[in-house]
C-alpha cells in the first residue's frame, strides 16, 4: 500500500494542475462552435495572455476588454516567477509531456543531467521579445507568430481539429472545415514539437517570447529556489528533471526557472527548497541578453514594421481580397491589434474566415479574412466578435451589424461590395436563367435587383429571363451572393474589399450619397 | 529596454551602515526593504496601468461621430462705395490684372500692411502654362507682385493637384515664380491636413488642407477658366476642389452639389477669372493648343458666383441655365448668379 500523503507531493500537485489547465484548454477550444460557446469564456487563456494585454496596449494605447485578466498572470508572476509555465501554459504542457515521452524524459540520467543545463542559445527568446515590442512600438503586432497561447489555439483551430474531423467525420464539424495553408500551421506544430527530442522544451527555452516576457517578471519575483552550500554536494541531481534548464546546481538563473519544483523533490540532501526573499549572491538574477543582440533585436523589430508598412498593402496597394469580419477595424489599427489567435476563425458557423496568406502582407500572415467560395457572413451572427480577445475586431451587437434598432441612422456594416463578371453570368452571357445571387441576397430592399429582358438567342428564337444588377448603396459585401452562385471555380459575382464601412477611406459612395433603392426604403419608412 | 529590473542595493554589505545588518535569511534589512518595494510597485504600478488603459466598452470602427474645424471668413465687410466686381479687358496679364484690380479700388482695399496672404492657383494637372490646363504663371507674378507692394509680409501658395503636386507646381511654371519673387510655395504633405467640419448639401467631414489657413489671414482665388467634363466648366468655385483631400473622386458621384458647397466652405478675400487664354473644351485636362481660345479678360470680384456667372456667359460663351451649380449656390444665398445686379465696372487696356 502506497501511503496516501507520499501521493501529495509539490510534482503531483503540479501534474493535477497541468491535466486541469490542458483540459481546461482543450475544453475551451472544443466549445469555440455556435452550438456550444452559451457563456464560457473561450478566451480567456489569450485574455489572461500578459504579453497580448503588454503588447496591445502599446500598439493600440487600451486594454481591450477581458484583457484585464491578464493581471492574474502578472501579479503572481512577480511573487513566485514563471509559474504560468509548469503549470499553467496548455503549450509549455503539451511540450513538457511530449518531450518526456520522446527522449530525453527516457534517458540515462547522466544524459539526461547534461540536456537540462543552461546554453547561451536560451537568451533567443528575449531578441525575438524585444524584436517584436519593437515592431509593436512600431505599430504592428507580431507576438502572435510565436506566443505560445495563440500558436496553440491556431494550431488547433486550422490543423488539429480539421485533421480529426477527417479521420472521424462529424466529430468536429457538421461539415468538413477548410482553412487555406493549414498545411504549413500544421507542419510547424510538428517541427516545434519534434525539437523536444534534440532539446527538451526546445520552444519554452529558445523561443517562446512570453516565457522571455514572464522571465523578465520574475526579476522581481519575491520567492526563489534556494540553493544551501553548505549542504549541496554538487552531484547535479537537480539537474535530473529541470525543465527551465535554470541551473539550480549553481548560479540560479531566475528568469529561466520555471518553478516546477523537480529539483527541490530530486535533492538527495534537501539544499534546494523555495524561498522568501533569499540572498542573491548566489543567482544570475537578470536575463542573459548582451546589449548588442538587444540593439540587434530592436534594429530587426522596427525593420519588420518598416519594411512591411513600406510595401503598401496595408496603404494604396490594399488587395481586393482582404475582406475583414465585421466589426473589424480599419486596416492598420486591424494590424495593431491582431494576434492572430485564430478564434474567430474557429468560431465562424460558416467556415468563411481563413488564415490570410500575403494579401495583406507580411504584417497579416495568419489574420482573418473571408473567402466567399469556402463560406459566407451570416447576417444575424456576431460570434467572431464575441470571441476576439482583442479588439481586432470589436464586440458588436446585431443591431451595430445590420444597422438595425438604435444603429438605424448609422446604417449596416459594410465588409465590402459585390460585383458582376457578366462574361461569366448565365442570364449576362450564356441564354440561360439564373439570378441565384438574388434569391439569396438577404438585405430587404435587396441590394441584388433583376430586369427582365428579351433576347434573341443564337438560333434565333427570342427567351425572356431576368438579368441581375447590384444597388452599391445595399450591398453589405456578406458573399452569400458569390458562394451561391453556380459558377463554383470563380464566381461570375464576386465581393472586393472597396466600400467597407470600418475605414471611410476605402468607401465606394461618398457619405449621404443615395441610389433610387435607399430613396425607396425611405420614403416607406416615412 | 524591458529587459532587467535593477536591484542597486543588493550589493554587498557595509559594516557600520545599520541598514546592511543581515536579518535571519541573510539579507539585510536594506536589501529587503528594497526589495520587497520594488516588487509592490511594481505590482501596484501594472495594477493601475491597466485601470488607466482599460477599454471596458467596444465600439463600431468606422462609424466613430466625426469633428472638424470650421473655417473663418476671409471676406470683408461690403463696401457700397466700390464695385464688387471689375473686368478687365488687354493683352498682357500684369496690365490687365493691375486694370482689374484697381477698378476694385485697388489691392490696398483688400490687403494691408503685415497681411499673410494665400494665394490658391489651380494646379491640378501636370501641363505647361500654354495648354491653360492650369493658373498661369504671369497671372500669379501680377497677383504677387500687386500683394506684395500692398505690404503684405508673406505670401503662400498653395493647391492640392490632381496629378503628382511636385510635377504640377513645376511644370505649370509656378515653382519659378515662387522661387523668383520668394512665394511661399506649400506642397500638400499629409500632415498638413486636418479634418473639416461643413453643414454643407453633401460636403459635411472632409480632410482639408489646413496649414496655409493656420498661417493666412487673406486669401485670394486665382483660377484658369476652363471646360469641364463633368459639370461643365471650372472657375473660381470649382478651385477649392484643390484644398481638400481623401477621396475626391467620390465628388464626381455628387459634383453640383460638392461646387455649390464651396462658397458655404470658403469665403474668400477676392476671387480673380484669369480669362486671358480659355480653355474652351477637352477639359479640364485640355492637351492641344487648339482646345485654348484667346479671350483677354481678367474678371476680379468678391462674388464668387457672380464671377463664374460672367466667366460662363461671356468667356466660355456657353448658356447659364446648364451651369446647375451655380443655380444651387444662388438658391441658397450664397452668391449672385446674375452678374449683371452687382456693382461691376469693365474697363479696358
Amino acid at each position: 500500500m502506497i501511503n496516501p500523503r507520499q501521493l501529495l507531493t509539490l510534482r503531483n500537485t503540479r501534474r493535477v494542475a497541468q491535466v486541469f489547465f490542458f483540459g481546461l484548454f482543450l475544453f475551451f477550444v472544443f466549445v469555440t462552435d455556435l452550438r456550444y460557446l452559451k457563456g464560457y469564456p473561450a478566451s480567456l487563456f489569450l485574455e489572461m495572455d500578459p504579453l497580448v494585454a503588454f503588447a496591445t496596449a502599446i500598439t493600440r494605447h487600451t486594454i481591450y476588454m477581458g484583457l484585464i485578466w491578464s493581471l492574474l498572470l502578472v501579479l503572481p508572476t512577480l511573487l513566485f516567477g514563471r509559474i504560468f509555465c509548469n503549470w499553467i501554459c496548455p503549450y509549455g504542457i503539451l511540450h513538457h509531456f511530449t518531450g518526456w515521452l520522446m527522449g530525453k524524459g527516457r534517458a540515462e540520467e547522466r544524459e539526461r543531467i547534461e540536456s537540462n543545463r543552461y546554453k547561451k542559445l536560451y537568451g533567443l527568446k528575449y531578441v525575438i521579445l524585444i524584436a517584436m515590442i519593437a515592431a509593436a512600438v512600431g505599430g504592428t503586432l507580431q507576438i502572435g507568430w510565436l506566443d505560445p497561447i495563440c500558436l496553440f489555439h491556431r494550431t488547433m483551430t486550422t490543423a488539429i481539429l480539421p485533421a480529426i474531423n477527417l479521420f472521424f467525420p462529424s466529430s468536429v464539424y457538421v461539415q468538413q472545415y477548410f482553412h487555406v495553408g493549414a498545411w504549413a500551421i500544421g507542419f510547424l506544430l510538428f517541427i516545434l514539437v519534434g525539437m523536444n527530442v534534440v532539446i527538451p522544451r526546445f520552444f519554452c527555452r529558445v523561443l517562446c517570447p512570453l516565457g522571455a516576457f514572464l522571465g523578465t517578471l520574475s526579476t522581481a519575483a519575491l520567492w526563489r529556489i534556494d540553493r544551501d552550500v553548505t549542504k549541496c554536494v554538487d552531484c547535479d541531481l537537480c539537474l535530473k528533471n529541470c525543465e527551465g534548464a535554470s541551473d539550480p546546481q549553481a548560479q540560479l538563473r531566475k528568469s529561466e526557472c520555471f518553478v516546477c519544483f523537480n529539483c527541490i523533490e530530486d535533492c538527495p540532501e534537501d539544499a534546494l527548497s523555495f524561498k522568501f526573499l533569499p540572498k542573491l549572491q548566489n543567482e544570475i538574477t537578470k536575463p542573459a541578453v548582451p546589449a548588442r543582440r538587444a540593439v540587434l533585436g530592436t534594429l530587426i523589430g522596427l525593420a519588420f514594421y518598416a519594411f512591411g508598412r513600406a510595401s503598401g498593402a496595408s496603404g494604396r496597394n490594399y488587395d481586393k481580397k482582404v475582406i475583414r469580419p465585421p466589426g473589424s477595424l480599419e486596416e492598420k489599427d486591424f494590424l495593431a491589434a491582431c494576434i492572430k489567435c485564430d478564434q474567430c476563425i474557429r468560431a465562424c458557423p460558416t467556415n468563411v474566415l481563413q488564415p490570410a496568406g500575403m494579401e495583406s502582407g507580411i504584417e497579416g500572415i495568419w489574420t482573418p479574412i473571408l473567402n466567399m467560395k469556402i463560406g459566407f457572413c451570416e447576417v444575424n451572427c456576431t460570434i467572431c466578435s464575441q470571441v476576439c480577445p482583442t479588439g481586432a475586431i470589436q464586440r458588436i451587437t446585431i443591431e451595430e451589424k445590420t444597422g438595425t434598432g438604435s444603429f438605424a441612422q448609422e446604417g449596416p456594416i459594410k465588409l465590402g461590395t459585390a460585383f458582376f463578371d457578366h462574361g461569366r453570368c448565365l442570364p449576362w452571357s450564356m441564354e440561360t436563367p439564373c439570378v441565384v445571387c438574388e434569391e439569396v441576397c438577404p438585405v430587404s430592399p435587396k441590394a441584388i435587383y433583376s430586369h427582365e429582358v428579351t433576347i434573341t438567342k443564337r438560333d434565333g428564337n427570342t427567351m425572356t429571363l431576368r438579368r441581375p444588377f447590384v444597388d452599391p448603396a445595399l450591398c453589405i459585401g456578406c458573399g452569400i451572393c458569390e458562394h451561391e452562385c453556380p459558377v463554383t471555380d470563380e464566381a461570375a459575382i464576386r465581393v472586393t474589399a472597396i466600400g467597407e464601412t470600418r475605414s471611410r477611406e476605402r468607401r465606394l459612395l461618398m457619405d449621404g450619397g443615395v441610389t433610387s433603392a435607399v430613396r425607396d426604403l425611405e420614403k416607406r419608412e416615412r | 529596454m524591458v529587459i532587467g529590473i535593477k536591484h542597486s542595493l543588493m550589493t554587498p554589505n557595509i559594516e557600520n551602515d545599520p541598514g546592511s545588518k543581515p536579518l535571519e535569511n541573510g539579507v539585510t534589512r536594506r536589501e529587503f526593504v528594497t526589495r520587497l518595494g520594488a516588487t509592490a510597485a511594481l505590482m501596484a504600478g501594472s495594477v493601475i496601468a491597466a485601470r488607466e488603459l482599460w477599454q471596458p466598452h467596444h465600439f463600431v470602427p468606422g462609424f466613430e461621430k466625426q469633428t472638424g474645424l470650421q473655417l473663418p471668413s476671409f471676406a470683408l465687410e461690403k463696401n457700397k462705395m466700390l464695385p464688387s466686381m471689375a473686368i478687365a479687358h488687354g493683352a498682357e496679364h500684369e496690365p490687365t490684372m493691375r486694370a482689374a484690380i484697381g477698378a476694385l479700388g485697388g489691392m490696398g482695399r483688400f490687403i494691408q500692411r503685415g497681411d499673410v496672404v494665400m494665394i490658391k492657383p489651380n494646379v491640378a494637372f501636370d501641363r505647361p502654362p500654354a495648354l491653360a490646363a492650369t493658373t498661369h504663371p504671369d497671372a500669379l507674378r501680377a497677383v504677387a507682385k500687386m500683394v506684395l507692394e500692398a505690404g503684405a509680409s508673406r505670401v503662400i501658395v498653395a493647391d492640392n493637384p490632381i496629378n503628382s503636386p511636385t510635377g504640377c507646381f513645376l511644370k505649370s511654371g509656378l515653382t519659378a515664380v515662387a522661387s523668383e519673387m520668394n512665394l511661399d510655395l506649400m506642397y500638400p504633405e499629409l500632415s498638413r491636413f486636418s479634418p473639416l467640419e461643413l453643414n454643407g448639401e453633401i460636403l459635411k467631414n472632409w480632410t482639408f488642407f489646413h496649414e496655409p489657413f493656420k498661417k493666412a489671414n487673406k486669401v485670394i482665388g486665382l483660377s484658369p477658366c476652363k471646360d469641364h467634363n463633368l459639370c461643365h466648366a471650372s472657375m473660381t468655385m470649382k478651385n477649392w476642389y484643390g484644398l481638400l483631400g481623401g477621396r475626391r473622386n467620390q465628388f464626381h458621384q455628387h459634383i453640383h452639389s460638392i461646387v455649390s458647397d464651396f462658397p458655404l466652405m470658403m469665403k474668400p478675400t477676392l476671387v480673380i477669372l484669369d480669362g486671358m487664354n480659355v480653355l474652351m473644351s477637352n477639359g479640364p485636362t485640355g492637351g492641344r493648343l487648339s482646345d485654348v481660345k484667346k479671350m483677354n479678360t481678367i474678371v476680379a470680384g468678391t462674388d464668387m458666383v457672380a464671377v463664374d456667372s460672367y466667366g460662363y456667359t461671356h468667356l466660355m460663351e456657353r448658356n447659364l441655365d446648364e451651369l446647375t451649380y451655380i443655380h444651387k449656390a444662388a438658391d441658397r444665398k450664397l452668391g449672385d448668379s446674375n452678374w449683371k445686379d452687382s456693382s461691376y465696372k469693365e474697363v479696358q487696356v
